[in-house]
């Protein structure tokens, strides 16, 4: 028989997993960041612009699931988190509403706003987005002020409602570490993607100084998240505690995660490498599933082995648990079926991104289709 | 437990909320039927290999991406707004509410735009069988996507399948089914479906007509026309069809909401069906609230009655006995014992939060059970919501608004018909373009069908005040503890950015159309 807890796992490790490959999409908002940095003329703008372009639906449709998917399987987490932290995620969205427009937009005719205006929107989609969402995901880990009532409704204890995060340093840390991850995936895409070699011996170099800025940044955290406190549950009253080396020892007692966390992050540093040193095209093929690992494990360590996934600073309390935020047993049974189609869904999408990426982007291979950005 | 919300805060995240659904409603319904339209248009371009149907189905697909993108860029806004906006319904009833909009996501937000790539990017590089393939998987993902929002959006009107569960506070689902197959979905969903593929008939038509009229795209524009005439035909007609259920079934489980469309104050038997009128306040009052009366009005004597039960002597409720209760022949429950037995509910409840404070095991065990007791569950528990209510009037929504919505819409739904049956008309005559008139009204229809689909949600969403989940939460118990200030900022930046947007959407889309399909590849 499927138990509760069981169940709560299994839709742990999907949200977690949704988070990874969502981490990972974001090479498309890493190469926005760069179309006016990258490029130097409009003919390699508009290739990275299309690049990107035939990607940002999965990006943007994997955030959509995200979200639904956390409604569906922790409700708790979804009102607590998007009502309190109200300017934390209404900055997101935004930042993801102007992105959806502006390709399509930006190079047709009598397109009011004009092409520099879409294209400073994919730069502020490119930055801000990542950014924030990594700042937002740190939050997991660092705790927010907030409190439940006895009818478990939100109130947020601070009148930035969720702007706050950004004062926090380790936020910072976690947040530019996404970005600048984003920045190296988006780099490497463009190698794969386009045939250009000015424009790929471009972006090896900007690789170099984005990959430092990230392992910098990702190494502070990590670093600062071993050596952290954090709350664990008690499995049997689901009171709340404190504990010394929280995370670090959930590394120990899931020697799962540990690996999964380990391999992911050789797994992007070889991508790198590969690409910095033996100019090898090929190295999102690594440095994509590392990515998804490396979130996965975070993930994992974050919200199993009793650990409180979105702790309050304010409430102890309060803080959410894999088991009191999610939804009932009937519930995550039935969506439990439900998520037996996602290897299908899986399966067609490479599929179809198989058939649309057999071909190198080129300036000729563009206008065949007649439909460019 | 019943707290004091700011009265400004509620109203702005309901305009906040209606703001980004009217927008985004704008480009879902011609999403739903243009991918319909284009891939029956390919259809005949795989069949017959001529190359002018690949030019037009092309060029419909280029306004099809034009659409898409904006309508896409809306949606998200909407499904974060239920956390952001209406924390404390997200988790009130997040456990039901929350898996749709999962599944959406996974089955249809998906198989959408995975295949919208293929359809832009593949031309040259799938086959042609496996493009078209892809347009007509776009169009069913578009409308199941439309299939969960709805049966979302048809609990909240109809809560079925669920029970309350004290210790978390909220309602869970028992019966995924129940939610799936609540007769409220199912007619919600098809008049839904079947309106969108109206309103792209029209917007074809429309645009057909245009070339037409400046004697452009000739070839192009007679096909255009004679396709979506014919969808146009057969979707208005089940528009009317699906909304005359729709209305049958909002008797039984909104009956304030269809007393309030019919502007009908006074039950009876014998009630007549009203088809056009103008109202004004009265001088009796329910309460605080006046009442309306008919300055001017046709009516069908019997109708109202006939179409709700199938007999003349069958008795509707206006809105006056929904309230007060009426006689006991009747037997309607007044508002007043509502609100009495929601606070009984509401005083349970508050007992169960207190024993489980003390940690009173008898007494938890003993108010949980009532919990489970069926006569407790039917007729206190259903009437939660009520509890909440200030004054038994609130149980009124906003009375011309609906009648006046509903009206046009149907009227409009009528007008539709007739377009596009004498478009048909003529078509096989041959006389189409050389009557301007009628190419003149049906450019015109555009505007006319995007009036009539926002009218229709504007009934269904405003019709069902004060509540959000129909007789279990009103508004005002929903909304997130934000401060005013801060969803004020949010709305003006929404209102500011989507209007901004639709400009250039608009604009962008007149001159596509202007250039036409031969050139639009350059
Ligand atoms: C082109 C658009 C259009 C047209 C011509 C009509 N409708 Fe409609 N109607 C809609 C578009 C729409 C809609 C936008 O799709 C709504 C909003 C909510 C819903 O379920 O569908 C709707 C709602 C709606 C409702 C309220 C449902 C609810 O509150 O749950 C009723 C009773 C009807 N319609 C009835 C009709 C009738 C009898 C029509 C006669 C021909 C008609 N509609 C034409
Ligand atoms: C308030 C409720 C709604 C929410 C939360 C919502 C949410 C969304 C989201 C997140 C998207 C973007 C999906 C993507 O990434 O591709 C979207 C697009 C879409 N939605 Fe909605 N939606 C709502 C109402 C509706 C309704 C009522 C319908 C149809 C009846 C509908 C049909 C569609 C369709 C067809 C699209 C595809 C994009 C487009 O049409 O331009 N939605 N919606
Ligand atoms: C896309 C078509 C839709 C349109 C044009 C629309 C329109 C509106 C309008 C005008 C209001 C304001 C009503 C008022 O406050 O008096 C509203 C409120 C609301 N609607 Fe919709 N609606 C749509 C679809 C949906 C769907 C599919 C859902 C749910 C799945 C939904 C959920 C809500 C909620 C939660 C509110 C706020 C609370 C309330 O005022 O009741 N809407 N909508």
């Amino acid at each position: 028989m499927i138990s509760y807890l069981f169940l709560q796992y299994y839709w742990w490790m999907i949200i977690s997993l949704l988070a990874g490959l969502l981490i990972f999409l974001m090479f498309v908002q890493g190469g926005q960041s760069m179309i006016f940095s990258l490029p130097v003329n409009n003919s390699q703008k508009t290739m990275i612009i299309n690049a990107m372009g035939r990607k940002w639906e999965f990006t943007f449709t994997t955030l959509v699931t995200f979200g639904g998917a956390f409604f569906a399987s922790f409700p708790l987490f979804y009102a607590t988190s998007f009502g309190g932290a109200y300017w934390l995620w209404m900055a997101i969205l935004f930042s993801f509403t102007i992105q959806a427009i502006a390709y399509e937009y930006r190079s047709k005719p009598a397109n009011v706003l004009g092409q520099k205006t879409f294209d400073i929107f994919l730069l502020i989609n490119g930055t801000l987005g990542p950014f924030l969402i990594g700042t937002a995901v740190a939050t997991f880990f660092t705790g927010s002020q907030f409190s439940l009532d006895q009818m478990n409704h939100v109130r947020w204890q601070t009148p930035w409602h969720g702007l706050e995060a950004l004062l926090n340093g380790r936020n910072l840390a976690l947040g530019l570490a996404v970005l600048f991850l984003a920045r190296s995936n988006g780099l490497l895409y463009i190698i794969n993607s386009i045939d250009d070699n000015d424009l790929c011996r471009r972006a090896v170099n900007k690789l170099m100084v984005n990959s430092v800025a990230f392992l910098a940044f990702f190494l502070l955290f990590v670093i600062t998240l071993l050596i952290s406190d954090a709350y664990a549950v008690n499995g049997k009253t689901g009171q709340i505690v404190i504990e010394k080396f929280k995370y670090l020892h959930n590394f120990i007692m899931m020697p799962y995660a540990l690996i999964i966390f380990l391999a992911g992050v050789c797994a992007v540093l070889y991508g790198i490498g590969v690409t910095i040193f033996r100019r090898d095209k090929k190295g999102i093929w690594f440095t994509g599933p590392g990515t998804i690992l490396v979130v996965l494990a975070l993930f994992l360590v974050a919200g199993l082995n009793n650990t409180s996934f979105y702790p309050s600073s304010f409430d102890p309390g309060s803080s959410l648990t894999i088991k009191n935020a999610s939804s009932s047993f009937f519930t995550l049974k039935t969506m439990m079926f439900v998520s037996f189609i996602i290897p299908f869904v899986a399966g067609y999408i490479w599929y179809a991104w198989k058939a649309i990426n057999n071909k190198k982007i080129t300036n000729e291979e563009m206008k065949e289709d007649g439909h460019v950005y | 437990m019943i707290e004091n919300v700011d009265m400004s805060l509620v109203d702005w995240s309901r305009a906040q909320f209606a703001l980004t659904a009217i927008y985004h409603w704008i480009f879902v319904p011609l999403t739903l039927g243009l991918s319909f339209l284009v891939a029956m248009m390919e259809t005949v371009y795989v069949r017959t290999g001529r190359e002018e149907w690949k030019r037009m189905t092309r060029f419909w697909m280029t306004l099809f991406g034009i659409n898409f993108a904006i309508g896409v860029a809306t949606g998200i806004i909407l499904e974060f707004e239920f956390g952001t906006n209406w924390s404390n319904y997200s988790w009130f009833v997040g456990d039901i509410f929350g898996a749709p909009l999962a599944i959406e996501g996974i089955l249809a937000f998906f198989l959408e735009s995975t295949f919208v790539a293929v359809m832009f990017f593949g031309w040259n590089k799938v086959s042609k069988k496996f493009h078209l393939a892809s347009s007509w998987l776009v169009a069913i993902g578009a409308n199941l996507s439309a299939l969960w929002i709805l049966v979302a959006n048809a609990w909240m009107q109809n809560p079925v399948g669920m029970v309350f569960n004290p210790d978390t506070a909220r309602n869970e689902m028992v019966d995924f089914w129940a939610v799936l197959f609540n007769p409220v979905a199912v007619d919600k969903f098809l008049h839904t479906i079947f309106s969108g593929f109206l309103l792209a008939s029209v917007f074809v038509m429309g645009v057909s007509a245009w070339f037409l009229l400046k004697k452009r795209e000739e070839w192009m524009a007679k096909r255009s026309i004679l396709i979506a005439s014919i969808f146009g035909l057969f979707s208005s007609l089940m528009v009317a069809l699906t909304g005359d259920s729709s209305a049958k079934t909002l008797a039984v489980v909104q009956p304030v909401k269809f007393a309030a469309f019919e502007a009908h104050y006074t039950g009876g038997r014998n009630a007549g069906l009203t088809v056009i009128g103008l109202l004004k306040d009265s001088d009796r009052n329910i309460g605080e609230k006046k009442e309306k009366d008919f300055v001017f009005s046709i009516k069908i004597p019997n109708m109202l009655s006939i179409m709700t039960g199938g007999d003349k002597d069958v008795y509707v409720p206006g809105i006056r006995e929904l309230v007060t209760g009426g006689n006991n022949e009747q037997n309607i429950l007044s508002v007043e014992k509502k609100m009495e037995n929601g606070r009984i509910a509401l005083q349970v409840l508050n007992d169960y939060k207190n024993a489980k404070k003390a940690n009173n095991k008898e007494q938890i065990e003993s108010v949980r059970n009532i919990f489970r007791d069926k006569s407790f569950i039917d007729n206190y528990f259903r009437y939660f919501g009520y509890a909440f209510l200030r004054s038994p009037e609130d149980a009124i929504p906003n009375v011309p608004i609906a009648f006046y919505s509903f009206h046009l819409m149907v009227m409009l739904g009528f007008f539709f018909i007739a377009v596009c049956a004498i478009s048909i008309f003529l078509l096989l005559r041959g006389t189409l373009q050389k009557s301007r008139w009628f190419l003149w009204i049906v450019l015109l229809s555009i505007p006319l069908a995007y009036i009539a689909s926002e009218s229709g949600w504007i009934l269904a969403e405003m019709g069902r005040q004060p509540w959000i989940i129909q007789d279990l939460m009103p508004v005002s118990q929903a909304v997130s503890h934000l401060s005013v200030g801060s969803v004020m900022t949010t709305f003006i930046l929404f209102a500011v950015l989507f209007t901004a947007l639709l400009i250039a959407e608009v604009s962008i889309m007149i001159r596509q159309i202007k250039i036409g399909p031969k050139h639009q590849e350059e």
